[in-house]
């Protein structure tokens, strides 16, 4: 045993070490990327026929090889794009002058090994910027999550309203009991158009219930199609490619947007990774997804994630998979929905590989609601950080698909929702959403604030809602028959979506005028700086007006009004008692500014520093210097005037110095920095050491605290009543003579 | 006019009329007066397979062939009834049918004027066959 050191037990005490970090083991696929027993990248073709591909023989081939070589691969294309170099391959995903298209036809021709070990030859840095020349659509946007645990629907229409107002482009929800699912599918429509119309909504059921409320018109996608990278694993979610490629037409036929869902780690999670790494099986799975002919992918690992994580360069092969997903020229919703770190900072690391370079859907299901009631166990990123995300858009001037709403609207849209939804439940004979759901679902917190329904009357509901097919279309005339014409013309508008089936190519979303941006009508560009989707304008307004955000020119204003503190006497000249300590002040204390950052005012400060003076036998005088705001020669200034050659300098935000005349002005005696900290005590104290220096006797610096988050509380009103106090110098300005203007009785 | 894939898109905007409901309602008929008025019904809310046909046309001349070929599937399939879809999906789970099975499908696909999604089904009867994957 070593000896126990208490830093290694504070760290070890930490929320990360709830998680376990592993060796690679790679016999079970619990290696990341670029595994000992991946295969070389290989491809024979002979008479038009692929006889080898990445190590194995035709006959050996499983029902995946055997798809991606009917449906995957381009074999002119392969011709030229296998012979390419690992490296000259790796090098074109970040050149600029290599345009998207170009990169997105040689990959049809490129074999999953092939995909896999060239992105394994990228850095993170790579990978990002990779990433965002191969997004298909030319904006990033996000997708939401909105569910509870009491699947209230007054709270589903309220979030999903609320997260429409924010921007989110699709919200995804799903059922703790499966015969709910029409009554969210309802509330989750009802509460999408509510908040903005055009936002695509799905519910994560069975196959067979979500084709039902996708035909009667309640969703309009669908990402449940899970693929997997090994055909044993794949067998056992009980499928094959083709048996998924067919659903997925299948949808399509229903007018259903489609997106495939895979990720790293599901094959070694259920235990037939064939010795295989992550990245090369989920190259695999994205391989199958491009051929099967879904439009995208929700890939990064999702629910696997904290697995991958645990493994050396676990991030990297997130990052690297969904750049394998846009390279294929698929639609990437990015994963970080499922929790992947108990650590804020480590999962922030994780999520800016998606963050910055921007994507499809930067999240899979953000959580619009506290994680609490998010009933996918995601949550990654939910209600509690909506601020945080909203700032670290701000810091990086990135889009990442939120918008800022204030509490106003907010409160506004999710009480509408909630109403539109209780009157369609009214008209749909569907049990009643009382008044006081929907006061709660406006402003509470989470689904513990809901009153509780009869939840055996809901369920039979629902069964009944499916039974008689109940339609969008009956949803719209609900709301229109109540008064909610503008939602009930927003849902007709999704049923018109049906109809046209524009929303079924490449990385769809629609805009509120019922507009379609997709990788076909909107693609991405990007060769470059100047080109391609730059958060400006406009939309950069938006993202940058949080609602807290302060007005900087009103900070700092306070004060300049009151009872005069000073009064000044004439200008100031050297003075001749040794006994004497000069406080000398900044040129706005006292008058244009009248208080501490920290609230203390002038006039006390004041008082506490004479009173400190005179307690240990100095005599205080106070002056005012004029020609400058820094504090060392504020006190330089005054320790000049001073007849014992020592003075305290102060500013108005109550930083302070005491200092010598026959120092260098940089130089001082004590430096009291921490202005935030500091009490009228403080004040008192610096006085009496002031004096102490003065009469030349031993002085004990004043014990100060240390607040080392002090800076980042305060710089800004700092910066600001510096600015203040340095608009009032007047260079050459002499100083002047100061009396207390206060009664003595207030001393 | 003519239908030009490659700057037609997105129907819904640019080329609402070519696109109408399986019983010819145009598509800017699609509205909250026509439901009002009851000639806009639910079952008629749905892609025709014209429409995913264009759909297709416009996927394959954006470069991406295995969706317009998944497109131009959904296509067929929207003669397919829906009981008949889900059974079709079951059929081609691992292990579910046999060879003779898959291959009645294949033959009502052909009735159904499928023959895109026909060969399909055929296709991965055969890949199971060869997997150990088709049904006793």
């Amino acid at each position: 045993m070593p000896e126990a050191s208490a830093r290694f037990a504070a760290r070890a005490a930490r929320e990360l070490r709830r998680e376990l970090l592993v060796t690679p083991l790679p016999e079970l696929g619990l290696v990341a990327m670029n595994g000992p027993a991946d295969p070389e990248p290989e491809l024979v073709v002979d008479g038009g026929r692929v006889v080898r591909m990445d190590g194995r023989d035709a006959a050996d081939f499983d029902v995946i090889d055997r798809f991606l070589v009917t449906h995957g691969l381009d074999l002119e294309i392969a011709a030229e794009a296998m012979a390419l170099p690992d490296l000259a391959l790796a090098r074109m995903l970040v050149d600029v002058d290599v345009p998207r298209f170009e990169l997105v036809r040689l990959a049809r021709g490129l074999t999953p090994a092939k995909l896999a070990r060239v992105a394994g030859l990228l850095d993170p840095v790579e990978l990002m910027f990779a990433l965002k020349k191969l997004r298909a659509r030319r904006a990033p946007a996000n997708q939401a999550h909105v569910t509870n645990l009491k699947e209230s629907p007054a709270l589903l229409a309220a979030d999903a309203a609320e997260a429409s107002a924010r921007g989110f482009a699709e919200l995804e929800t799903t059922v703790g009991v499966a015969r709910y699912a029409p009554l969210n599918a309802i509330s989750l429509l009802v509460g999408s158009q509510t908040g903005r119309p055009g936002v695509m909504t799905q519910c994560a059921v069975e196959e067979r219930r979500n084709l039902e409320l996708a035909i009667n018109g309640l969703v309009t996608y669908a990402e449940t199609l899970s693929v997997y990278g090994t055909e044993q694993v794949f067998v056992d979610g009980d499928d094959t490619p083709w048996s998924k490629s067919f659903l997925g037409a299948a949808y399509a036929s229903r007018g259903v947007k489609v997106r495939f869902t895979s990720g790293t780690g599901s094959e070694a999670l259920m235990g037939h990774a064939e010795g295989m790494s992550m990245l090369y099986l989920e190259s695999r799975c994205v391989s199958v997804v491009r051929a099967a002919g879904s439009q995208g992918v929700q890939n990064g690992s999702i629910s696997c994630v904290a697995l991958v994580l645990s493994l050396p360069g676990g991030t990297r092969a997130i990052l690297a998979e969904n750049v394998l997903a846009a390279w294929l020229d698929l639609e990437v919703a990015s994963g970080n929905d499922a929790i992947a770190s108990h650590s804020p900072i480590r999962k922030t690391a994780k999520l800016m590989g998606q963050f910055l370079p921007g994507t499809d859907f930067v999240t899979s299901g953000y959580s619009v609601m506290p994680r609490h009631d998010n009933t996918f166990g995601g949550g990654n990123y939910d209600a509690d950080d909506l601020d945080e995300w909203l700032t670290i858009q701000r810091d990086w001037q990135v889009d990442a698909g939120i918008e800022p709403v204030g509490e106003a609207e907010v409160t506004r849209v999710r009480r509408r929702a909630a109403r539109a939804v209780q009157a369609v439940f009214e008209e749909l004979g569907l049990p009643p959403v009382t008044d006081a759901e929907v006061e709660a679902a406006t402003t509470g917190y989470d689904a513990g604030d809901m009153p509780d329904r009869d939840r055996a009357a809901d369920v039979e509901a629902a069964d009944a809602a499916l039974e008689r097919k109940v339609s969008g279309l009956d949803v719209a005339l609900a709301l229109d028959r109540r008064g909610f014409e503008d939602v009930a013309r927003a849902i007709v508008g999704m049923q018109r979506q049906r109809v046209s089936a524009d929303y079924l190519q490449t990385s769809a979303v629609i805009d509120a005028e019922g507009i379609v941006h997709s990788a076909v009508s909107d693609p991405n560009l990007y060769t470059g700086p100047g080109t391609g989707y730059r958060l400006e304008g406009a939309r950069w307004e938006t993202l940058q007006a949080l609602p807290h955000v302060v007005d900087a020119a009103s900070l700092g204003t306070g004060g300049g009004a009151g009872a005069e503190i000073v009064a000044a006497q004439g200008e100031a000249l050297p003075g001749t008692d040794p006994a004497e300590v000069v406080i000398a002040v900044g040129p706005a204390f006292a008058g244009e500014i009248r208080e501490t950052i920290n609230g203390l005012d002038h006039g006390d400060v004041l008082i506490a520093l004479m009173e400190g003076v005179e307690e240990a036998g100095g005599v205080a005088r106070l002056v005012r210097i004029r020609r400058v705001a820094d504090v060392a020669f504020i006190a330089h200034d005054g320790a000049g005037l001073s007849g014992s050659g020592v003075a305290l300098g102060i500013q108005s935000k109550g930083t302070a110095v005491i200092h010598r005349a026959d120092l260098q002005p940089l130089d001082n005696l004590e430096l009291f920095g921490m202005s935030p900290l500091y009490s009228l005590e403080s004040y008192r104290a610096m006085g009496r050491n002031a004096a102490g220096y003065a009469l030349g006797r031993r002085v004990g610096p004043v014990p100060t605290e240390l607040d080392n988050f002090a800076r980042a509380k305060l710089i800004v009103r700092t910066t600001l009543l510096h600015a203040r106090e340095s608009r009032a110098a007047s260079r050459g300005a002499a100083p002047v003579e100061l009396s207390l203007a206060r009664p003595a009785a207030v001393r | 006019m003519g239908f030009d894939p490659t700057i037609d898109y997105p129907l819904g905007s640019r080329r609402p009329d070519l696109v109408e409901t399986p019983s010819g309602l145009a598509l800017d008929d699609v509205t909250l007066e026509t439901a009002r008025a009851g000639t806009l019904v639910a079952a008629d809310i749905r892609a025709t397979a014209a429409t995913l046909v264009r759909q297709a046309a416009v996927a394959r001349a954006a470069g991406r062939p295995a969706l317009a070929d998944n497109l131009e599937r959904a296509a067929e399939l929207t003669c397919v009834p829906d009981d008949r879809l889900l059974e079709i999906y079951t059929a081609l789970r691992p292990g579910r049918s046999t060879a003779v099975a898959l291959e009645a499908w294949a033959r009502r696909l052909d009735g159904w004027e499928a023959p895109l999604t026909a060969a399909f089904v055929r296709e991965a009867a055969a890949a199971y066959g060869e997997r150990g994957l088709v049904g006793a």
